[in-house]
C-alpha cells in the first residue's frame, strides 16, 4: 500500500480533509461513517455513504487507498447498525475495514472476504497470542498496536506474528490502553467503546472565580488556570487532580505524541505502517502534519539519517504547534513513559 | 417451585496485599463467607505475581476444602515472555479459568471458561461467538447496562452471567503504573509502592471531590458498586450471580448482607444501610446498570 518504506496513513473526519491528506502525500485516508459505528462520532464530521463513495473514487485516482473505522462496539439488540456500515464500506469500494468488535470483524470476515481487515487499536491486541487470535479467527492482515508497547517490544512482537503491524505516530494519546477505558462513562455516561466518544462536549462546562477560569465536565473540575493562561480541553486522563497530598497532572501531562524523531527506529523495527490520529481535527491540520510526515518517511529513503523535515527545527516546531498540548512526547515507545 | 437462588462470586483481588493479609483473608472468606465462586491469581500487574505465588496457591488449597470453587483468572494486560508463558499454561491446564485477555482463547482448546468483565463483550453477536469456542459464564463490562445484558441474556440464551455486584469498579488499564508515577519512580523500578494502598489510592479534583483511585496501572472508580436489585429482577435479566470485588474491609458483612436481601429477609434500604456501617466510608454508585453515568447513586 506504500510509496514509501513505511506507509503514511492519515485522518480525515471530512470529506476535504480526506482530498488534503491525499494531495499532501498520504499512502492512504482512513475515515468514518456518519454514525455510532465510528469512534469519533461527533456532530459534523464523518461520511455519507455516498461521500465514502466519491472518497474512494478520487483517493484511488490518485494512487491513494482508503480505510473505513467501523471500530465501536455493536450495541446489544442493534448490532444490524454495524452490519449495515461493514456493507456499506465494502459497496464503496473500501481498501480495509478497521474494526474491533468480534462482532463486526465476523461480519467482514464472512461476507466481505475480499476486503482487508485490520484490528483496531480498540481492541487492545498488545500481544501475539491476541493478535494470532484475530489473524487466525477473522483473518485479520494488519493490527494497529496500543500504545502501551516500546520499540524494542514491537519489535519483538513483529517477530513472532506472520501480520503487518502499524503504529500511532502523531496526535492525542491515550494513556489508558484504548479500548480498556471507561472513565469517560463514569463521569459522563458516554464512553469510547458504548458510543465512539471520549469526555463528550455536551459534558463540559466553563467557569470564572476569583481571578481564574475552571473546566469541567460532568460537574467535576478537570482543571483550572490563572485568568489569561491556557485551559485546554478537559479530556479526563489529561486533567490536573489531587492524590496522596500531591496535585498535578496524575495520569498523564497535556501532551500530544510526535514520533518523527525516532521514524528510523519504528522502521527497524519492522513497523509497516504509520498513523496519524485527528479524525476531529480540521483540514489544515490534516495537511500540515501530513506534509511534514511525507517529509520525514521520503528523506528516510534516501538517507540513512532522515533529513528533519522543512529543513529541521522550523518543522518540528510546525508539529509542536499541531499538537494539542503544545508539547510533543514518544509516550511509551520509550520504556521510561511507564 | 422456588426459583434458582441468585448465587454470590467473590472476584479476583486487584490489591497488592502482602502474604499474610492475604492468607488471613482468604481463611474468612472460607470459614465465614456465604460465597460459592473465588477467584483468583494476580489479574492487574504482573510484576507482583510471584511475592504472593505460595500465599495464593494455599489460600485456593483452603477455600477449596471449604467446598469454594476456585477459579483462576488471568492477567488483563500480559507483557513479557514470563507474563505470557505463565498466562498460557493458566489457561492450558487450570479446572476453571476465567480469561481479561482474547490471547487465551487458544490456548483453552474449547474447554469450558469464564469470559472476565476486561473482554470487550458487548452484544449478542459476540456473545454466541464467546459461548461457541467454550464459555459457559460472562461476568460482563461494568459499563454494560441492565438493558443491554438482559438484551444480549435474551438472544444468547445459555450463558450464566454474573453481574458485577460490589465494590470499587476496575474502570481503565494502562501501560503506566500510576503509584510509580506518583512516587516520581517508573514502573520497571516501581518498589512495589502499591502496597500502601490496600483499596487503591483516592484521586479528587482540584475542588477536593473524589472520584476515582489509581491501583498501580488501574484506575479505579473512587465510589463502591452496590448492586440493589432483587433477586426476581436480576433473573429477570438473565442475571444468575453476583460478583464481590474485595475489599480489605467487611468483606464477610457485605456478602452476609446482600445474600440476606437476595433470600429476602431484608430491604434494600436495610442492606445500603449494613454495607454502609461494615465496609469502608466511600460513596455508593450503582449508575451503570441503569444506563447512566456510573458514578451515580439512585434507590428504586
Amino acid at each position: 500500500m506504500s510509496r514509501g518504506v513505511l506507509e503514511l496513513v492519515c485522518p480525515a473526519g471530512t470529506p476535504s480533509a480526506l482530498r488534503a491528506a491525499v494531495n499532501a502525500g498520504a499512502d492512504t485516508v482512513y475515515c468514518g461513517l456518519r454514525d455510532e459505528t465510528n469512534a469519533r462520532n461527533f456532530p459534523g464530521l464523518n461520511f455519507s455513504d455516498t461521500e465514502l463513495a466519491e472518497a474512494v473514487a478520487y483517493a484511488h485516482q490518485r494512487g491513494a487507498k482508503v480505510m473505513v473505522a467501523i471500530n465501536t462496539f455493536a450495541q446489544a439488540g442493534k448490532t444490524a447498525i454495524w452490519a449495515r456500515a461493514v456493507d456499506a464500506a465494502a459497496a464503496a469500494g473500501a481498501d480495509a475495514i478497521i474494526a474491533a468488535d468480534m462482532a463486526v470483524l465476523g461480519r467482514a470476515a464472512s461476507q466481505h472476504p475480499d476486503v482487508r481487515l485490520h484490528l483496531s487499536v480498540q481492541a487492545a491486541a498488545g500481544t501475539p497470542e491476541a493478535i494470532r487470535f484475530y489473524a487466525e479467527r477473522f483473518g485479520v492482515q494488519r493490527v494497529v498496536l496500543p500504545r502501551i508497547l516500546s520499540i524494542p517490544e514491537i519489535k519483538a512482537l513483529i517477530g513472532e506474528i506472520d501480520i503487518e503491524v502499524e503504529v500511532f505516530a502523531f496526535g492525542g494519546l491515550c494513556v489508558m490502553t484504548e479500548g480498556r477505558c471507561d472513565l469517560s462513562s463514569y463521569v459522563t455516561g458516554r464512553s469510547p467503546n458504548l458510543d465512539g466518544v471520549c469526555s463528550p462536549p455536551e459534558a463540559v462546562s466553563y467557569s470564572r472565580q476569583d481571578g481564574s477560569r475552571s473546566v469541567a465536565l460532568g460537574g467535576l473540575t478537570i482543571d483550572r488556570k490563572a485568568e489569561g493562561q491556557p485551559l485546554g480541553y478537559p479530556t479526563l486522563c489529561k486533567g490536573r487532580f489531587m492524590a496522596g497530598g500531591r496535585t498535578g497532572h496524575l495520569f498523564e501531562d497535556p501532551v500530544s505524541l510526535n514520533t518523527i524523531d525516532v521514524l528510523p527506529q519504528l522502521r527497524d523495527a519492522g513497523v509497516t505502517a504509520l498513523k496519524i490520529e485527528g479524525r476531529q481535527r480540521g483540514k489544515a491540520y490534516v495537511e500540515a502534519v501530513t506534509r511534514q510526515f511525507r517529509q520525514a518517511i521520503d528523506g528516510l529513503g534516501q538517507a540513512a539519517r532522515p533529513e528533519a523535515p522543512d529543513g529541521g527545527a522550523a518543522g518540528v516546531s510546525l508539529l509542536n504547534t499541531l499538537a494539542e498540548g503544545q508539547r510533543g512526547t514518544v509516550g511509551a515507545y520509550k520504556k521510561t513513559w511507564r | 417451585m422456588n426459583p434458582t437462588p441468585i448465587s454470590l462470586s467473590l472476584g479476583p483481588l486487584y490489591f497488592n496485599w502482602p502474604s499474610a493479609q492475604l492468607l488471613d483473608f482468604y481463611a474468612r472468606i472460607a470459614d465465614e463467607c456465604p460465597v460459592d465462586r473465588v477467584y483468583l491469581g494476580e489479574i492487574v500487574c504482573g510484576k507482583r505475581g510471584p511475592l504472593t505465588q505460595a500465599a495464593v496457591a494455599s489460600a485456593a488449597e483452603r477455600l477449596e476444602r471449604a467446598g469454594k470453587t476456585v477459579i483462576w483468572s488471568t492477567l488483563i494486560s500480559p507483557v513479557n515472555r514470563r507474563e505470557r508463558r505463565l498466562t498460557e499454561e493458566l489457561v492450558r491446564d487450570g479446572e476453571h479459568v476465567e480469561l481479561n485477555d482474547f490471547g487465551g482463547l487458544a490456548s483453552r482448546g474449547g474447554a469450558a471458561f469464564t469470559a472476565g468483565p476486561f473482554l470487550n463483550v458487548y452484544n449478542e453477536d459476540t456473545a454466541l461467538m464467546l459461548k461457541a469456542m467454550g464459555c459457559t459464564r460472562w461476568c460482563p463490562p461494568v459499563e454494560l447496562s441492565l438493558d443491554s445484558i438482559a438484551k444480549i441474556a435474551q438472544l444468547c440464551p445459555g450463558l450464566e452471567i454474573e453481574l458485577f455486584g460490589f465494590g470499587r469498579l476496575p474502570l481503565a488499564h494502562s501501560g503506566r503504573c500510576y503509584h510509580a508515577r506518583q512516587h516520581k519512580l517508573n514502573r520497571d523500578s516501581c518498589r512495589y509502592v502499591c502496597e500502601q494502598d490496600p483499596d487503591g489510592c483516592r484521586v479528587s479534583t482540584l475542588d477536593g471531590t473524589a472520584f476515582l483511585a489509581f491501583n498501580g496501572v488501574q484506575t479505579l472508580s473512587d465510589g463502591l458498586q452496590l448492586c440493589t436489585e432483587t433477586a426476581d429482577s436480576l433473573r429477570a435479566a438473565g442475571i444468575s450471580a453476583l460478583r464481590l470485588s474485595p475489599h480489605s474491609v467487611g468483606m464477610v458483612e457485605v456478602a452476609n448482607a446482600l445474600r440476606g436481601y437476595l433470600d429476602g429477609a431484608s430491604s434494600a434500604v436495610e442492606l445500603v444501610e449494613t454495607v454502609r456501617a461494615s465496609t469502608l466510608p466511600l460513596p455508593l454508585v450503582n449508575g451503570y446498570l441503569g444506563g447512566k453515568a456510573g458514578r451515580e447513586w439512585t434507590m428504586a
